[in-house]
Parts: structure tokens; sequence; C-alpha cells
């Protein structure tokens, strides 16, 4: 259950696995990326809502094959330039992409939270956005998308805090992470501290030891994002980023001082 | 009413959009000019204005404008925080929203927008973000604001890709005059204080369909200009 988050990398992220990396625009697991990045996976199917800084740095260090997502951006700041240098150029590799709307990368979650192959939604009408399918509602006939459940081998979240046995609770914007931990094979939550037990907080989201793999403590884990109650948004960063991430050398050079030449906490 | 200070294209932008947000209206916003308008409204003739930002927070109240949908003062001061499933399948799709927001990179004259390629799709010149919640944030909010500014390179004949449907487009907000929809393609119906019809075409990639009602915009009012300013972005200094 409580690993070192080296250890827990290690042992749960393969390459050419489906991996979630959740959390949208809150309590986002940029220190569980960090550690990918370090320990050189390949060939990764790379799944997210939105895609952000994180994503933009395991593209980058060319640790994806593929991107499933439907908003890729700098919040706020514009592009993610290491996504569109791979998109555009194929730097560092080609990067494949299925590309979904917000409501049907949430109904895709849900319905791999629920054990269904599909989610259905009333979407996709009008884009050119592939509409993943079709089907007609039993009751009323009613045409509806449907969307294949995303179902990662690994979901990675971070949370506010674990308590001794391993129960998660996290506040907050809680986002897709619930989902993503019930929908994935293995799952990974790193937390901002471990404590005695888990007093109530307003809005909670609790998930049970029993569903997720491993724990591991990671402050700061979420920062240049934040983790509720405890850090703030780094928007300074943010809007760094979009300088360092336009630059290949200075991209790299970034991710060796910052991520390659660190070990994990 | 007479306008003393001079004021900036956007905030003209912003005021406009603002002012046609009636009290009480439940608003889906994304990030920069719409969550501007919509903290306008509330703070000016429509402090009942429900601000819904789709990272979860419902009935969100922020004193400084955030700079990302997932700041966490959107949390603080909201209504009630929900899941992003929930908010996309019981809030948006359930019909509970009155107005959406939306931006692009293209816009045609039927509204249909592009947020997702410059370019072919598999070959693309600018990778764009894409389309994030817009897909259905078009076909779910009874209307739909798009607040633009407008130049032949943004508003074109032909879209490289569809984003989303432009049939609830109610209005376009340019930084130029207004643009309402009449007879299912976008008509400008109002231009901004000093500017022209041909202006407002040289700045349209097709044959603007121009109202023979045209008006000009009243301009921000002082109050409207004091509310607007003492709203300020995360991060700004």
């Amino acid at each position: 259950m409580f690993a070192s988050l080296r250890d827990a990398v290690e042992e749960l992220v393969r390459d050419g696995d489906t991996v979630a990396l959740e959390g949208f625009t809150h309590l986002i697991p940029y220190a569980a990326g960090h550690e990918i990045v370090r320990q050189g996976r390949r060939d990764l199917t790379l799944v997210r809502m939105t895609p952000d800084l994180i994503y933009d740095q395991l593209i980058g260090m060319g640790c994806a094959r593929k991107l499933v997502f439907s908003w890729g951006g700098n919040p706020g700041v514009g592009s993610l330039h290491r996504l569109r240098d791979a998109v555009e150029r194929e730097w560092p590799q080609r990067l494949e992409l299925e590309e979904h709307s917000h409501a049907g990368m949430a109904a895709a979650y849900a319905a791999g939270a629920a054990n269904l192959p599909f989610g259905v939604l009333r979407g996709y009408r009008g884009t050119d956005l592939k509409p993943p399918a079709t089907i007609a509602c039993p009751f009323t006939g009613e045409e509806l998308a449907a969307v294949r459940a995303h179902r990662p081998d690994v979901g990675i979240v971070h949370a506010q805090r674990a308590d001794r046995e391993g129960n998660i609770q996290l506040w907050g914007i809680v986002g897709v992470q619930k989902e993503t931990v019930l929908a994935s094979a293995r799952s990974l939550v790193t937390v901002e501290e471990i404590v005695e037990e888990l007093d109530p907080r307003p809005g909670a989201v609790v998930i049970p030891h029993w569903v997720v793999d491993a724990v591991a403590l990671a402050p700061r884990g979420a920062y240049p994002s934040y983790a509720h109650g405890y850090y703030e948004r780094d928007n300074e960063f943010y809007i760094l980023w979009d300088e360092i991430s336009r630059d290949r050398d200075a991209f790299r050079a970034w991710m060796e001082e910052h991520v390659l030449q660190t070990v994990a906490a | 009413m007479s306008a003393t200070a001079t004021y900036t294209r956007e905030e003209m932008m912003a005021v406009e959009a603002a002012r046609r947000l009636a009290d009480g209206t439940v608003c889906f916003v994304g990030i920069g000019l719409p969550s501007l308008a919509a903290n306008l409204a509330r703070h000016t003739h429509a402090p009942g204005c429900v601000l819904i930002y789709e990272s979860g927070t419902i009935g969100a109240k922020p004193t400084e404008l955030p700079l990302s949908i997932g700041d966490g003062e959107l949390a603080e001061t909201a209504d009630a925080v929900v899941s992003v499933p929930e908010m996309f399948a019981y809030w948006l799709q359930g019909g509970r929203i009155d107005v959406g927001f939306l931006g692009a990179a293209q816009i045609d004259r039927h509204g249909n927008l592009n947020s997702t390629v410059i370019g072919p799709y598999d070959r693309p010149k600018v990778r764009l973000p894409g389309g994030g919640g817009a897909p259905e944030i078009a076909t779910s909010c009874r209307d739909v604001f798009v607040m633009l500014k407008q130049s032949p390179r943004t508003f074109v004949e032909r879209l490289d890709f569809r984003t989303s449907v432009g049939e609830r487009v109610r209005v376009v907000v340019t930084d130029v005059g207004i643009l309402e929809r009449r007879d299912g393609e976008l008509t400008l119906t109002r231009v901004h204080p000093g500017v022209t019809a041909e202006e407002a075409q040289a700045a349209t990639g097709w044959d603007l369909a121009v109202a023979d009602d045209l008006v000009e915009t009243e301009p921000p009012t002082r109050d409207e200009l004091l509310a607007l300013r003492s709203l300020r972005t995360k991060g700004d200094s």
C-alpha cells in the first residue's frame, strides 16, 4: 500500500501502458509525472481531459506515443509548445491523437468506473471531431453518442491526505479523480500528507484504501498546480512555461536541471 | 449618461456582453473576456447572475478574476462544487444553463466555430488546444454568446475545422461591433462608437450582412468602467 514514489512508479507503470494522470486544473500529479520521466518510460498512451504542463513535459521527453484528450493547452496562457511540436513536426517523435469533447471524456471515465463497456451522452452533434459511435435509445429511438469506456492500465491522481490505512481524501475541485481510480486496472495516489484520522471536510471525496494499489507521500506533489488548503497555484510559473517550452534546447535544459537531476521526495 | 473616460476595445466588448446578461441568468463561463463580462454583470445590474465554471464550481463569486478555470477562489466562493462528470451530465446536458460563452480561432457566417486546428487536421499548420467543452456547450445551452476579435483571419468564409455547431449562437460580441443571428445568418446590428459598417466589413472574410436598423453601441458608462477596472486578474500586479 504505502510505497516511495520511485518504487510505486517502477512497480505500476510499464512501457506501452495506457496511463491517466488526472486532475482538472487542481491537484495535478506533477511529482508522479516527473518520476515517470526520470524512469524513462516509453510508448505510453496518455489519457487526460486537460493535458497541461506535465503532459507537455512527458510528450517533449519522448514518453508518449498517443494522447487521448479533450483540451490541450496552458490554461489562461495559451498553447502547449511541446504538444504542438510533436503534432506539427513530430518532435521528438510522432504523436497519435484521439480527440474528444470534455463531455465525451467524462462519460468515458464514468462508464469505466461503472464497469460498463461504453458511456452514452447527447454529444458530438455537428462537430468535425470524429463521433465515436452512435446508439439508438431503446425507449424513444433518439440517437445518442456512445464513447468507449476509459479503462487505463494505470490511473494516477494526487490528493490532500491519506490516513494510516491508505484511505484517500481530497476536496476543493474534485474533477474526475474518483472515476480515474475506479476505471483503472491499477492505481497510484500521491498525497500531501499522511494523517492519523480523516476528519470530515465539506465536499470531500473519500476513496477507500481497498481500491487503491499504492499510496506515496509527495508533499507539494501537485506544484505548480495547487492543493486546496495547502498551497496556491503558481500562476507565474504557468506564464513562464510558455517561454521555457517554446525552444527545444531551453526545454531540455530545464527538464535536465529540474527533473532528471532531482530525485523523488 | 455620458462617457467621460477613454476605454479600450476589450473593455467595450466586456461591457456590451455584460449588458446582455439579465439578472438571474445562469452562465457557463470560460476564462478571459467571458469571465470578465459575467463578473462585471454580477457587480453591476445583475447581482443574481449565476457563474458556472466547467471545473465544477456552481455559483462562483470571485473577487479577483481567475487565471484558470480551476483557481481555488472559485471553489471557495461557490455555492456547490461538483465533479466534472456531474458538471457535464447533470448541469450542462441536463439543460440547466441559460447562456454559454465560447471563443474560437475561427467563426463562419452561421456561427460555427473552430478551436481545433489551422490547416488540415492530420497535418496542421497550427495545432490549437482543442474544443474542450465547446461541442456540447454549443448544443446544450439555451443561448450561446461568442466573444472574438474581428479580422478576416478569424471571420472566415470556410472553417478549417468545425469544432462546434452554430445553431444556438445568438450574438457575437467583437471589438468592432455586435453580430446577431437574423434569418440564420450572423448580421451586423451594432457598431461600437467610431466604427463604420465599412470597417466592420473590412474585418470580415465573407460578405457581411448589415442590418437596416444598424445602430451605434452605447459607450461604457463611468460606473461600468469603474466596476470593470476594479476586477483584477490574479497575477496582475
